[in-house]
């Protein structure tokens, strides 16, 4: 009973944000921007930007980080989540690209960076980069589709490429991801010093990473409990393991760049950056240190718990650069209109729907057919998620 | 000879002759109602603003390296050689990632159209290399705003300020801000209280780009050695044990 009501209570909320979402479509693209943001010249980029594209892309990081760890590194055990974190990321990078279309003016014209240069600017290279990258993203997907269709040859040759790229799609990424940060390297003294910061594609990259490391656990988590599958909770609690070291080491950077940048004295000044800034740097810090004690590392909820925390962590940071960052000096405060939101929601509703589609119909968390079986059964064996939350019960 | 444009602001009236005349040559509409407001928009690309007894002007600074042409990624706004920053609506994705960079706050947005553009001052493109002088220019009634060789403008600037210390406030805005600009403004009091941003980096903007993006090249050259070689290392084994024909 409670599991039917519960089913009905998500299909109906899907319905109603896609509902919503249409209408504000049509607002967008009849009335224009002017009618469907509350942008202004003052302001000109607002969540479409802040949240749908550099959120959107930094979340979708898993796909480059988890193929670098298996196919780089080496490291098999995480097997088993690369092919989620690289469906994850395709449709990241694709709904990154409807969210662009709402937020340009001219949005037919996307393709000109393609035959238009100016390699001076971070967003033409961020163009290229995501542009070759989402290629890239679909041939690291296809081995799956081809599975599933069994089509042996063109699979082997997928096989004999792999290597490069996958050494293709980190370098993308690893530019992109960064120069994202560098978008805001223009504006030293419009954006605040808690934000500004020569180091900002650095930091950006970093942050991206972890981020690649928490939405795996966030998915493994989600479609564990979704798709009834046991997913190895020793591989969960490793990745939060690096995941609170890569946050004590972004952290780090963070705290000795403001403190040599003198901007930490900018706590002083009253408003609200302070306030912001310190969620962000809360909402990161407390789930590092949930993570590095052996005891939360055991619970499955509390990892869950301090995973979400920490993406909300993330998506405070970017929005930080991006909004909170920006209103001092541009005098006005900008608040999204309903209808930004609302097409915010209707496409991260589109990309929940997508994934769990995908995941239904195509092998994905499956192993590679051939090569080495899962980890051997047995004494050696971890615990899946499902057998520690019922101890952890 | 790049040209430039001075704007001495202890001139000006404020009659918004020049702001008519940019209107008109435009084809942008002008009334009284539009004369009141004092800023910048897409239907205003010059604004003339009231600091009490004072007046200043806003306008597209013609930066001589621009941030706003820097950051576009089709390359939709230009630094002319004749001095002006040009807009080129036809390649305009609309990203407004000009707008967000622009240190002035300088290029509007028609946010009310299906298919937007940006707007900003382009310095009568049409006329600056034919050395005649803006509309503006042309229409004020005082002297106020001037157009020439950029060069001239400065020693003309530098004259009148040494001619009358007592009139003027020590400083040309536009010689350093942003690193040097086309419009050069004068004024009787530091420049922040007539409208004019005061903490404008002296240097050209695009150099904090340019400082993160020089690095892409390198990048992907040692990005490419260290991960196959990083691959080589890890996968060492396998190898060693396939070629000894172990599973
Ligand atoms: S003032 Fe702004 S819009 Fe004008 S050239 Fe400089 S950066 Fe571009
Ligand atoms: S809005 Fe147009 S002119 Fe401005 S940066 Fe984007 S593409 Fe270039």
């Amino acid at each position: 009973m409670m599991e039917l009501a519960r089913k009905y209570f998500w299909r109906a909320l899907f319905v109603v944000i896609m509902a919503v979402g249409a209408y504000a479509t049509f607002l967008r693209f009849w009335g224009g921007l002017g009618a469907s943001t509350n942008l202004s010249d003052q302001f000109p980029w607002g969540i479409w930007i802040g949240f749908d594209v550099l959120c959107g892309v930094g979340l979708a990081a898993g796909g480059f980080t988890l193929a670098a760890t298996v196919h780089i590194f080496n490291i098999r055990s995480y097997r088993p989540v690369v092919r989620p974190a690289i469906l994850t990321a395709f449709l990241g990078y694709l709904l990154v690209v409807v969210a662009l279309m709402y937020d340009l003016g001219h949005p037919y014209r996307i393709w000109h960076p393609i035959i238009m240069w100016n390699p001076r600017s971070v967003m033409f290279e961020v163009g290229w980069c995501v542009t070759l990258y989402t290629t890239v993203l679909f041939l690291e997907f296809l081995p799956v589709v081809l599975e599933k269709l069994k089509w042996r040859t063109a699979l082997k040759v997928m096989k004999a490429v792999t290597l490069p790229i996958i050494i293709a799609g980190v370098i993308l990424s690893t530019l992109h991801q960064s120069s994202l940060g560098s978008l805001f390297l223009i504006m030293p003294n419009r954006l605040h010093p808690l934000w500004w910061t020569p180091l900002l594609p650095v930091l950006f990259f970093l942050s991206a990473v972890a981020t690649g490391l928490a939405m795996t656990i966030f998915e493994s988590w989600h479609s564990s409990k979704a798709f009834g599958r046991q997913l190895e909770y020793g591989l969960v609690c490793r990745m939060t393991r690096v995941l609170a070291v890569l946050t004590a080491v972004y952290l780090t950077m963070r705290f000795l760049d403001l403190s040599h940048r003198g901007a930490l004295a900018s706590l002083n000044q009253p408003g609200i950056e302070r306030w912001m800034f310190g969620l962000e740097i809360v909402l990161m810090a407390v789930p590092m240190l949930m993570f590095f004690r052996e005891k939360t590392r055991q619970h499955p909820l509390a990892v869950y718990l301090g995973v979400v925390m920490w993406l909300l962590g993330f998506v405070t940071n970017r929005m930080n650069v991006s909004v909170t960052g920006l209103e001092r000096s541009a005098g006005v405060h900008y608040f999204p209109k309903w209808s930004e939101i609302a097409v915010t929601l209707a496409i991260i509703a589109a990309g929940f729907a997508i994934f769990r589609l995908a995941a239904h119909y195509l092998p994905v968390f499956e192993e590679e057919h051939e090569e080495e079986k899962a980890l051997p059964a047995g004494p050696g064996r971890v615990p899946t998620l499902e057998e520690v939350r019922v101890q952890g019960d | 000879m790049a040209r430039a444009l001075l704007f001495d602001s202890t001139l000006c009236i404020g009659c918004r002759e020049c702001e008519r005349a940019c209107s008109e040559g435009k084809h942008l509409p002008y009334d009284e109602k539009i004369a009141q407001e004092e800023k910048t928009s897409a239907h205003k690309l010059t604004a003339v603003r009231t600091y009490g007894e004072r007046f200043s002007r806003k306008l597209c600074m013609h930066c001589l390296d621009p941030a706003c042409a820097s950051v576009c990624p089709v390359a939709a706004l230009q630094k002319t050689a004749a001095g002006p920053v040009v807009y080129l609506p036809e390649r305009c994705m609309g990203c407004r990632y000009c707008m967000v960079s622009c240190v002035f706050g300088v290029p509007t947005y028609e946010w009310h159209s299906r298919l937007p553009y940006v707007r900003k001052c382009d310095l009568c493109a049409d006329r600056a290399p034919k050395k005649e002088p803006t509309r503006c220019a042309e229409a004020c009634p005082t002297g106020a705003t001037t157009f020439g060789d950029r060069e001239e403008l400065i020693a003309e600037a530098k004259k009148r300020i040494a001619e009358k210390p007592d009139g003027y406030y020590p400083g040309i805005y536009g010689i350093e801000e942003a690193g040097g600009t086309s419009v050069l403004i004068l004024s009787a009091v530091p420049f922040d209280q007539i409208g004019y941003p005061v903490n404008v980096e002296k240097v050209a903007l695009p150099q904090y780009t340019w400082a993160a993006l020089k690095h892409v090249p390198d990048v992907v050259v040692m990005g490419t050695v260290l991960l196959g070689g990083i691959h080589w290392l890890t996968h060492r084994k396998e190898e060693v044990a396939r070629k000894e024909g172990r599973p």
